[in-house]
């Protein structure tokens, strides 16, 4: 899984630390690198993902940009086609939006329209979902949107490992990739119990981070938990809660960590659901043209003779993301635990 | 550094706000230092007492885990939204402004209890529970929230400005943003639309010399936001937000102009807020002198209250109010406190007409 060239010392990071190491390998690889956005460069980020870069690497590699999220993302585009590797940070991913244009638009179609005589070589790092009481606008999920978008990669880490390999991949990419960090998790991982105290990310094992540049290979999921009762389909903070609540109830699931929705790695999908015959797609993001209905539509083409029960989904419910019952919204231990019983039963 | 913003001195009360640069262009008339009788002096003070008081609580319930998620204060930055809505029609005017809107919203007269209900979440809260601390609207008012995207406000604001001036109320919309959002796209959409509509709008750029930790300087190229409208042709002035007098007057100035159909105002308030961005801000990108020096000397409501003493307003009367207004602010409190949560259904409600 890891390049040759990993064979450097590892050190323990939490998720911002392992995010911020890959940028800084980056940076120090690349001279095309730069690292911009809102907060990034003086101040270090808003979740300190860039903290000590600028001070590092001179402000004209990693800087601030005025709130102007549509003008960050066409400037990045630019830049990639002129052939420097931008690394745009968006605040939150809720404030993606106005920058959507510029990535549906150009970011996505340049490769196409010019028949690839000019690329997008640039990675949007933006924290997306909840669990933190951010209300409306610091707490959704829109990985469905871009992986409906057509040309743009979607990756979302787990862990820090994850994320900072990863990461340099998304950055070595040569199209744009949207990277989506679970901000929940960027400390340690969730439980699903928002009433238990944090487990901080030095007592998981991924947060043996190597010091040096290595790769994940977009594309490529991971098998968190191997098991024959059933498939388990999550990414995210989601991958954590699915593992307490299977643990808790000694369900003998397969949890797969998808890393990259798209390009999606429906081999490791295929053979997983042909081997248990049942199927549980889960996420935080709402219900309706979620990712999760995809890849129900995508088991169902592949796995149909093999399913012993419908593709059972939680998820978020069909409303904006709540500022009071967020714990009522999250699709937490007990919808979960619901959805298991059921799928076993049928 | 970001400079602190100035104070007119007493020698030059004359002019409120430092007149537009020599223009062949119209304008509004130059503003003068509003004159309050002694019972205005005591309802801004109020005012902005409530404000503030109620903006430490609010910090406090915060802390104590009562409030969750995002809530930007106000402090420091009371004589804005006082200054200015006291120069509005109520019964007319509309009022729309970004996530920093518990000030806007106190200025306004409503009452504290469903305000910090709304922050603490619960279905008492003036908008059901449902849109938090940067999410609050009132019908009765003419307040349209509270919006917690940078800049969207200026676009919503120039659209209730089209509904003024088709309707033909009469009314003025004002629309608050800050020196951060000023840099959005959509601000210029609006000013163009704006100015060639001839629309009956102030913009308000509260300029409290930073977005987030990012400060003027190191996001603006043009930092006199108030010039900002000058390739739309639409006015600008520049005003000491920190002299609620000043903000007043400046406020008639500009209301006389949008009032007379002469198209929009661009009013840029220098202020400061004496805060972190959110409560989870610990404000590592500015001294804390900086902070100490603008509290010492150009702070809204101790000026103020130099004002009071000045006009012949006692000591004691001042006290009398302090105390009236902490016994608000703890009610409140303890009313969103004890309320209770909004229904597990109001999940599903107001999410389109029909319930689904
Ligand atoms: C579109 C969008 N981008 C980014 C943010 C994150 N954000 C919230 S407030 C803020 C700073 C705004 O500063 P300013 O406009 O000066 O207002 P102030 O907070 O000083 O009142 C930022 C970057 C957001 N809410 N919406
Ligand atoms: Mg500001």
């Amino acid at each position: 899984m890891m390049s040759a060239d990993t064979m450097t010392a590892t050190k323990t990071m939490n998720m911002i630390e392992a995010i911020n190491s890959a940028m800084d390998v980056m940076l120090e690889r690349d001279s095309n690198v730069v690292v911009m956005g809102e907060d990034v460069g003086f101040f270090g980020g808003v979740f300190r993902a860039t903290a000590g870069l600028q001070k590092k690497h001179g402000k004209t590699r990693v800087f601030d940009t005025p709130i102007n999220e549509c003008g960050i993302i066409g400037v990045a585009v630019g830049m990639g086609a002129y052939g420097l590797r931008p690394v745009p940070e968006i605040q939150f991913a809720d404030y993606i939006y106005p920058g959507l244009d510029q990535l549906v638009s150009e970011a996505a179609r340049l490769r196409y329209r010019s028949a690839a005589d000019f690329i997008c070589p640039m990675t949007v790092r933006t924290p997306f979902g909840g669990g933190i009481f951010g209300g409306q606008t610091h707490s959704q999920s829109p990985e469905s949107i871009m992986t409906h978008i057509c040309g743009v990669k979607t990756v979302i880490p787990s862990n820090p490992y994850d994320a900072k390999g990863l990461l340099i991949a998304a950055i070595e990419d040569n199209d744009p990739v949207v990277f989506l960090e679970p901000k929940r998790i960027y400390n340690g991982p969730f439980s699903g119990y928002y009433d238990r105290p944090v487990e901080p990310w030095s007592k998981h094992a991924a947060s043996a981070v190597p010091e040096g540049h290595y790769r994940i290979e977009l594309g490529k999921a991971a098998t968190v938990r191997e098991g024959e009762a059933l498939t388990v389909l999550a990414y995210g903070t989601m991958v954590h809660v699915v593992k307490t609540i299977v643990e808790e109830l000694k369900v003998d699931a397969e949890i797969i960590d998808l890393r990259t929705l798209l390009p999606l790695d429906i081999d490791a999908i295929e053979a997983s659901v042909k081997k248990t015959g049942r199927c549980l797609v889960i996420h935080e993001a709402t219900r309706t043209s979620g990712f999760g209905a995809e890849l129900a539509a995508l088991v169902q083409e592949r796995c149909f003779y093999h399913l012993e029960a419908p593709v059972e989904r939680v998820t978020g419910f069909d409303t904006p993301y709540p500022h009071s019952l967020e714990w009522a919204y999250f699709p937490g231990p007990v919808r979960i635990a619901t959805a298991l019983t059921k799928i076993l039963k049928d | 550094m970001a400079k602190a913003p100035a104070r007119a001195s007493a020698a030059s009360k004359k002019t409120a706000s430092t007149p537009s640069p020599a223009t062949n262009r119209e304008g509004p008339r130059d503003p003068v230092p509003y004159d309050a009788t002694p019972a205005e002096l005591e309802k801004f003070y109020r005012e902005m007492l409530l404000i503030r008081r109620f903006e430490e609580k609010a910090g406090q319930l915060y802390g104590l885990g009562l409030i969750g998620g995002f809530c930007h204060l106000y402090i420091g930055q009371e004589a804005v939204a006082v200054g200015l809505q006291s120069a509005l029609d109520g019964d007319k005017d509309s009022v729309i402004t970004g996530y920093r809107d518990h000030g806007h919203m106190l200025a306004y007269g409503i009452d504290p209890k469903v305000i910090m209900a709304e922050l603490t979440g619960r279905a008492a809260g003036i908008s059901r529970g449902k849109g938090g601390s940067m999410h609050m609207f009132s019908v009765e008012h003419k307040f349209y929230g509270g919006h917690g995207i940078v800049g969207a406000q200026v676009s919503l604001g120039t659209g209730l400005a089209f509904a003024h001036k088709y309707r033909g109320d009469g009314g003025v919309a004002m629309s608050y943003f800050g020196d951060g959002a000023s840099n959005q796209g959509q601000v210029y959409e609006s000013f163009n639309m704006a100015e060639l509509w001839k629309l009956p709008i102030i913009f308000v750029i509260e300029n409290n010399q930073y977005a987030m930790g990012t400060s003027v300087n190191r996001s603006s190229a043009e930092d006199q936001l108030y010039r900002r409208g000058e390739s739309f042709r639409i006015p600008g002035m520049q005003v000491d937000g920190m002299d609620v007098l000043a903000v007043r007057g400046a406020a008639e100035a500009a209301l006389e102009w949008v009032r007379a159909g002469k198209g929009p105002v661009l009013m840029e308030l220098k202020t400061y807020r004496y805060r972190g961005h959110s409560m989870s801000d610990p404000a590592k990108y500015r001294s804390r002198e900086e902070v100490q020096a603008v509290r010492d000397k150009s702070d809204a409501i101790e000026h103020l209250k130099k004002l009071m003493t000045d006009a012949g307003i006692g000591e004691d009367k001042i006290k009398d109010i302090d105390k009236e207004i902490r016994a608000i602010v703890a009610e409140s409190a303890d009313f969103a406190e004890s309320a209770p949560e909004p229904e597990l259904h109001d999940l599903y409600t107001d999410v389109l007409v029909e319930q689904y």
